[in-house]
């Protein structure tokens, strides 16, 4: 049996609370508050007392999906990043780099969200990147 | 925030408005709980009386949209009872005379019309707050989801510099941050004016600092768009691809029906997330990508503080990390990324952003840093505009006039709507209501309304209405409260079945283009 603690920041409120992710083989069983941590001092809501349970919903989507014919289907990540990258090169290509839309996230971390805009800048040659602070 | 959430449980006053503290940001509450063991008065402002209010030594109910007025009228009386702090207007502030102007001008009375507010609660709510020595505000999206948002939040400032309640331990002004990373995806550049750490993409230093860095000839200098003017250059055939990260703005965004149009119209839509959301289910190419718990890095919270994000478990099936998504799309782009980690990227964040450059992973295996932290021997900063040092130089006055809301109530749309979050619930409920115990508590949606409106449209507790406003019209059962007043009705935002933005009026903020998303005028009817 491997049961691990994952001492980490909570991903619903801006209140950032730490608590540790219990898993047991692999699966996440339980969360479990920080008690030295500054911000909840061993607190947590309702919903950071069962964040780990959404994780690992059967819901989750576990394959990249392209649309042919329509519908949504199953595609390796080779042809989902492939199509994602031509079409990208596409769109700046035939109607210029202010075409081209991104939405960053207040759900991913830093590094991502500084990724994202770094390569709608530097990459594509646009500023148009927001998110969802305004909602 | 200005303050650290630890330091609200030291202010032996606090001001609370367009805040559902308890139920948006319970553990902001916790503090605000043990201020009030510790002997401070706590004010509450809110068109609905939310559980925070109960706590309340005093609780008023202004009518939505309508907080510029209330805030001028405090203002009047503290300046008509020199309550003001004299010392530090003088001392740190400037534009005060043409603010002073403009609250003379103010009548009290018609402050109370407006906002529905009793004249002697406007006065006691002026004097408890001016009085204090350390007074702390707590607001959230009820100030400024509205067309007159920077205003609002203008006008809080004013209130703030005014009587000195600024720069101090546990006073100051405390803006709470709906999603656990906004403020990192703001520090981090993810808006179309700034890269990371606020600084200017328009010509200027900045803007050659970061080309260098990224080794470009040139950056763009144009302002982007922001997420309302994409959705309408898709309609102008401006905008012809998106690529939308870990958002579901068909649920979360204002006029739902006119965003699912924009959606299905524009020629390529990416989508990355971990759920197949109302958004997901639009797009052309779907890219799983991994939950906080499958991955690692950093989040900036409410307070400024930066802490980690571990990894706990593998990722499921074959979702990848998002940063991984970003860096394989940019080398097929042909803009060519090579990190090896989290921690990479970070080490660049840290390079060229000022705010952040003395943090490293390794000084974050402890409770974190709060920015600015400039130096690796820099503690952080709990509290921002210590002694009265603003980043701009003297804390600027505004005189701001009261405005009504964009759509007001009439025959035709009788009742004012306005949303909000529920316990149980976070934001679009992707997570939340894939969450099985969060689901048992709240499976569906509801609309909140007076006991009277009740009786005159003739329903009861759970029974089915429809509500409808000039954008579309959606169906879901009512529960009968007086958590709002006669007039007004309340609805969560977190239900797709029944989702309130198709409800809500996009009109947004001239300046920061906020949509009016509390404030929208609707009509009700019985669903036999």
């Amino acid at each position: 049996m491997d049961y691990r603690n994952t001492l980490t920041t909570c991903t619903y409120c801006g209140c950032g609370c730490n608590f540790f992710l219990e898993s047991l083989d692999g699966r996440l069983t339980g969360t479990i508050p920080c008690k030295t941590s500054p911000v909840n001092e061993g607190k947590l809501c309702i919903k950071g007392w069962n964040v780990h349970q959404f994780v690992q919903s059967e819901k989750r989507l576990t394959k990249p999906l392209l649309r042919k014919n329509g519908e949504l289907v199953e595609v390796s990540w080779d042809e989902a990043l492939n199509f994602v990258a031509s079409g990208l090169k596409a769109a700046k290509s035939a109607s210029g780099a202010d075409s081209i839309g991104f939405f960053a996230s207040a759900k991913v971390t830093n590094e991502e969200n500084y990724l994202m805009q770094k390569f709608a800048r530097a990459a594509v040659g646009t500023n148009n990147i927001d998110h969802c602070a305004r909602l | 925030m200005t303050n650290a959430m630890s330091e609200i449980e030291d202010a032996d006053t606090i001001f609370i408005i367009g805040s559902n503290t308890a139920t948006s940001h319970p553990l902001v509450a916790t503090r605000i709980f043990r201020a009030i063991e510790k002997g401070a008065r706590v004010l509450v402002a809110d068109p609905r009386k939310n559980q925070i209010a109960a706590f309340a030594d005093l609780y008023v109910r202004h009518r939505p949209g309508t907080d510029v007025a209330l805030l001028n009228g405090m203002m009047k009386v503290i300046l008509d009872k020199g309550l003001e702090d004299k010392a530090f207007i003088a001392e740190n502030t400037e534009e005060f005379d043409a603010f002073k102007k403009l609250i003379d001008g103010v009548s009290l009375d018609e402050v109370s019309q407006i906002t529905g507010v009793l004249l002697e609660d406007i006065h006691t709510l002026a004097e408890i707050y001016a009085k204090a020595d350390k007074a702390s505000i707590v607001y959230c999206m009820g100030i400024t989801q509205h067309t007159n948002g920077v205003n609002n939040v203008k006008s809080l400032a004013n209130l703030s510099m005014l009587t000195g309640n600024i720069g101090k331990y546990a006073t100051g002004v405390n803006p709470l941050r709906g999603q656990n990373n906004v403020q990192g995806a703001c520090d981090m550049g993810g808006l179309p004016n700034v890269y990371t750490g606020y600084q200017p993409v328009t010509l200027g230093a900045a803007n050659k600092k970061f080309a260098e860095a990224w080794g470009v000839n040139e950056l763009p200098t144009k302002i982007g768009l922001t997420i309302p003017e994409m959705l309408h250059g898709i309609e102008k055939d401006e905008v012809r691809a998106l690529w939308i990260m870990g958002e579901n703005p068909v649920v979360s965004d204002p006029d739902a029906n006119h965003v699912v149009k924009a959606l299905e119209k524009v020629e390529l839509l990416i989508v990355q997330d971990i759920f197949l959301t109302p958004t997901a289910r639009l797009a052309h190419v779907v890219l799983p990508g991994v939950s906080f718990a499958e991955k690692d890095g950093t989040f900036s919270n409410t307070e400024r503080r930066v802490t980690r994000v571990r990894k706990a478990v593998e990722p499921v099936g074959e979702a990848r990390q998002d940063w991984w998504i970003i860096q394989e799309i940019s080398n097929r782009f042909g803009f060519k990324m090579d990190y090896a980690s989290p921690e990479a990227i970070f080490k660049e964040i840290a390079s060229l952003t000022p705010s952040y450059g003395g943090i490293t992973y390794e000084r974050l295996e402890g409770p974190g840093l709060q920015w600015p932290c400039p130096s690796l021997e820099h503690p952080g900063t709990p509290f921002l505009h210590k002694d009265g040092k603003f980043t701009r130089g003297k804390g600027l006055f505004h005189a701001i006039d009261y405005k009504p809301s964009a759509e007001l109530v009439d025959d035709e749309y009788p009742f004012c709507m306005t949303t909000g979050r529920i316990y149980a619930h976070y934001h679009t409920g992707t997570m939340t209501r894939n969450s099985k115990a969060l689901d048992f508590e709240a499976p569906e949606g509801f609309l909140e309304i007076n006991p009277a409106d009740a009786k005159a449209l003739d329903v009861l507790d759970g029974h089915r209405v429809k509500i409808a406003s000039r954008r579309g019209e959606i169906e879901t059962r009512i529960m009968i409260t007086e958590r709002v007043e006669k007039g007004v009705v309340f609805m969560p935002f977190h239900f797709e079945e029944a989702n309130v933005n198709k409800l809500t009026n996009p009109a947004y903020d001239p300046i920061a283009k906020i949509p009016e998303l509390k404030v929208c005028a609707v009509k009700l009817e019985k669903v036999s």
